[in-house]
């Protein structure tokens, strides 16, 4: 041996162990819990693409320079960005780091019992002692057993302690933490979400095809979508009459869970979607669809339907286009709705009233080149006028209809339509049992003290003496309730 | 009784219970000013150090009158709140005038819970105070006519999640007035010994002591409205997490709540650093119930503004 100081080298290995001591300490989980909520801080002020991506294309024109700056660092898409994930997965990862040595070392400790009774009872908290009467050893047993605390019974001495149940908690909730990020990962691999749009009337076929978006999981198949239809018999909305705020929506409708299925009559309200499997329907917006038809010179029918409108404030004043792209040349209609109309001088046409009491459609007729074929996708309820030119302006009831110079349009009549959203989460059952055994274990560690309460009777002394760790409360009266037990008030 | 009926009744119930608040108030000012005593000079005081003394013994009532107003005020907030449910046949959680009545409700709960056990008394005046900014804000930014729900917010979930998340609101809010007064305290005590007014103020480590308690006590509930909320998010909307601002801004508050608690229980912080980060994670909650609910997009649109 030399007598100079050896300094461990690190070494790969070391080097390792190391990152990993400090990955999985308490500090390091601190910060990363610190750093995990200031990060999830732009995502609420910036307009991100998974919530609001019309916002975030208004956010491109009116903020060029920095929108470019944003998208660079992800901050359009916070909760997906690779700085976001990184934090909580490098939390995650101490988590585990923490939890499962301990999970172990607790798990063996469920059988344990107690530390021996220390030497000198005098030095501890809580200590009193008085001369024995003989029994107090059993009295104590029978009061340790009967409150459940784990008792190590030695010649003169009973070494007791009780409250295990706050590092199991704490241990449960810690793991359940994990088993809702499973459920989370689980539902982005596995599960599907999109969303339709249907006029009162029409049918929905449950294929890719039929959705105005849809999005699948990383894993999950196209054909995994189960064979549903329904049908959009009936939407009813009712608005309280002096403020025009809705008071309830309900939407008809007649499903088949598969071809071949006798059909069913089914409700949907906002709070009570219906299910199919692990599929789940659900009513989100609604608005007006004007069910228009368009003829050209020769009466020739070049477009008729519903076409859904965008509301635009509580009287659902809605703006839509109606594009005959079949026509020569094509025709668009730049239109709004209202369902309650009344002129305004500042404004123009205003609806009052959300219901259809005095429904008009006003439009502007454009033709030339809807700009369809230029494979830039388009919004449905806009249309691109910068190559057509103006022909007339005008404003029809239902039931009327106009000519103009280059066909006639009707306005047939005006239904609802209904913004389904269909979703399938096969992951969300383990993230909701996950969310409840957290609670639970919260409950169990915050409000569980865990303590111990020695007893020793020597050379007819009586010494007890008690210790609550985490400087927990309440033991004081436990222990004066186990003294008057002992000495038999 | 018609429906106006219960809504005027909601409206008295709560100027009345702004009137009682207003009196606690002055109870407490009064008797925060008055019990510190400057000897009057005499002859021996003559170009000597004054020192002033502490003894509330003659405004004792003015305590006490200010306490029995502030428990009228509370029944009177409650009467408010219960009328105006009534008025509109619902529970009052349907917009930010009556998140904020109630919020002021379980403010004052908690202050006059608390008060069993710990005397709080000191705190009156910034209670009483708090209580009236945010009932007068609600009354006079925030007010809105009793009206039905909107159909998002007929859900049987509304009473548990929104009325969790309001009683949560309130503790939160009661320990970072408590973080608030340790740090002023902590700050007043590294300079010398405690001005006279603030000797009968509790200990440092009572304080730093409660207003742990306090979160520890509500973080589960925190905890609870917050998965209500998600349970709730998953049958009106169709996912049960989606980073909505409010959700974001109720998850922060967790991770910063979960941080205090591990601080203090795990790593052991006490005093300053505990405050300051109680106080952190305080100022989150507030942030997400007034920047959210005014200023905000997302789904979380109820304030009725």
């Amino acid at each position: 041996m030399s007598d100079e100081t050896q300094i461990p080298e690190l070494g790969a290995i070391g080097l390792v162990r190391y990152f990993w001591r400090q990955l999985t300490s308490m500090r390091t989980a601190l910060v990363l819990l610190l750093l995990l909520a200031l990060v999830a801080i732009p995502g609420s002020l910036i307009p991100q693409n998974a919530q609001n991506p019309m916002a975030v294309s208004d956010y491109f024109e009116k903020h060029r320079t920095l929108a470019i700056w944003f998208e660079r660092f992800s901050l359009f898409d916070v909760y997906s960005s690779p700085w976001f994930s990184a934090i909580y997965i490098l939390l995650f990862i101490s988590l585990i780091g923490c939890v499962l040595p301990r999970s172990f070392e607790h798990l063996q400790a469920t059988r344990a019992l107690p530390p021996k009774t220390p030497k000198n009872l005098a030095r501890m908290e809580h200590f009193q002692s008085w001369s024995a009467n003989g029994n107090e050893l059993e009295i104590a047993k029978a009061w340790l057993r009967a409150k459940r605390f784990r008792v190590l019974e030695s010649e003169e001495s009973i070494a007791a302690e009780k409250g295990y149940l706050r590092e199991t908690g704490n241990l449960f909730f810690h793991i359940s933490l994990i088993l809702i990020l499973v459920g989370v990962l689980i539902g982005g691999l596995f599960g599907v979400r999109g969303s339709a749009i249907l006029s009162q009337g029409e049918r929905f076929v449950n294929n890719a095809t039929s959705y105005d978006t849809i999005s699948f999981g990383q894993i999950s198949k196209e054909n995994s979508l189960p064979p549903f239809t329904i049908k959009v018999d009936k939407f009813v909305a009712k608005y309280n009459t002096l403020t025009s705020a809705p008071e309830d929506y309900t939407l008809y409708v007649t499903t088949v869970a598969e071809p071949g299925a006798t059909p069913k009559q089914q409700v949907v309200k906002v709070n009570s979607p219906i299910t199919f499997g692990s599929t789940r329907v659900y009513l989100q917006a609604n608005g007006y669809s004007p069910i228009v038809t368009v003829q050209d010179k020769q009466g020739n029918v070049t477009f008729q339907g519903p076409v859904p409108f965008l509301p635009q404030d509580g009287n659902l004043r809605s703006i839509g286009a109606i594009k005959v792209p079949d026509g020569d040349p094509q025709l668009g209609f730049v239109s709004s709705f209202v369902p309650t109309y009344e002129r305004s001088t500042n404004q123009g046409a205003i609806s009052v009233f959300p219901e259809l009491l005095d429904p008009k459609l006003l439009f502007s007729i454009w033709q030339g080149d809807l700009g369809l074929d230029s494979g830039v996708p388009q919004s449905v309820y806009r249309i691109d006028t910068s190559k057509m030119k103006q022909i007339s302006l005008s404003s029809l009831k239902p039931g009327e209809f106009l000519k103009f110079s280059e066909g006639t349009i009707t306005f047939e009549d005006v239904v609802p339509w209904v913004n389904l959203q269909i979703v399938s989460d096969p992951g969300k059952s383990y993230s909701l049992i996950g969310g409840i055994v957290a609670i639970l274990g919260l409950l169990a560690s915050l409000f569980t003290r865990r303590r111990r309460i020695w007893i020793r009777v020597s050379a007819g002394e009586v010494q007890v003496a008690g210790l609550a760790k985490n400087g927990a409360p309440g033991l004081a009266i436990e222990m004066s309730d186990f003294v008057a037990k002992l000495k038999g008030n | 009784m018609s429906a106006q009926d219960w809504a005027y009744i909601s409206n008295y119930a709560i100027y009345s219970a702004m009137a009682l608040f207003t009196l606690a108030f002055f109870g407490h000012a009064y008797e925060t000013a008055w019990a510190v005593r400057t000897p009057i000079a005499s002859a021996e005081t003559q170009g000597n150090l004054v020192a002033k003394t502490f003894d509330n013994s003659r405004t004792q009532k003015a305590m006490r009158i200010a306490t029995a107003m502030m428990i009228l005020g509370f029944i009177f907030l409650l009467l408010g709140v219960i009328a105006r449910g009534i008025s509109a046949s619902r529970v009052p959680w349907g917009n930010m005038y009556e998140f904020s009545i109630t919020g002021a409700l379980a403010f004052t709960g908690a202050y006059l819970f608390a008060l069993r056990k710990y005397d709080l008394r000191w705190l009156g005046v910034l209670v009483s105070f708090s209580v009236l900014l945010t009932l007068g804000t609600a009354i006079t930014l925030l007010y809105r006519p009793s009206a039905p729900l909107v159909p998002a917010l007929k859900s049987t979930w509304l009473v548990i999640h929104v009325s969790t998340a309001i009683i949560s609101g309130g503790v939160f809010l009661l320990a970072n007035v408590i973080a608030a007064a340790y740090l002023y305290l902590d700050n007043m005590e590294t300079k010398g010994p405690r001005k006279v007014w603030a000797q009968r103020l509790p200990s440092l480590d009572a304080l730093d002591q409660l207003s742990y308690r306090l979160v520890a006590f509500v973080f589960p509930l925190w905890t609870f409205s917050v998965i209500a909320g998600a349970i709730w998010a998953e049958s009106a909307w169709g996912r049960y997490w989606g980073w909505d601002p409010k959700e974001t801004w109720a998850f922060i508050t967790w991770v910063a709540y979960a941080a205090y608690l591990h601080a203090r229980v795990t790593v052991g912080w006490r005093g300053r650093r505990a405050a300051w980060l109680c106080l952190l994670a305080g100022s989150t909650f507030l942030f997400n119930y007034v920047y959210v609910n005014v200023w905000g997009t997302g789904k979380h649109t109820y304030s009725g503004l």
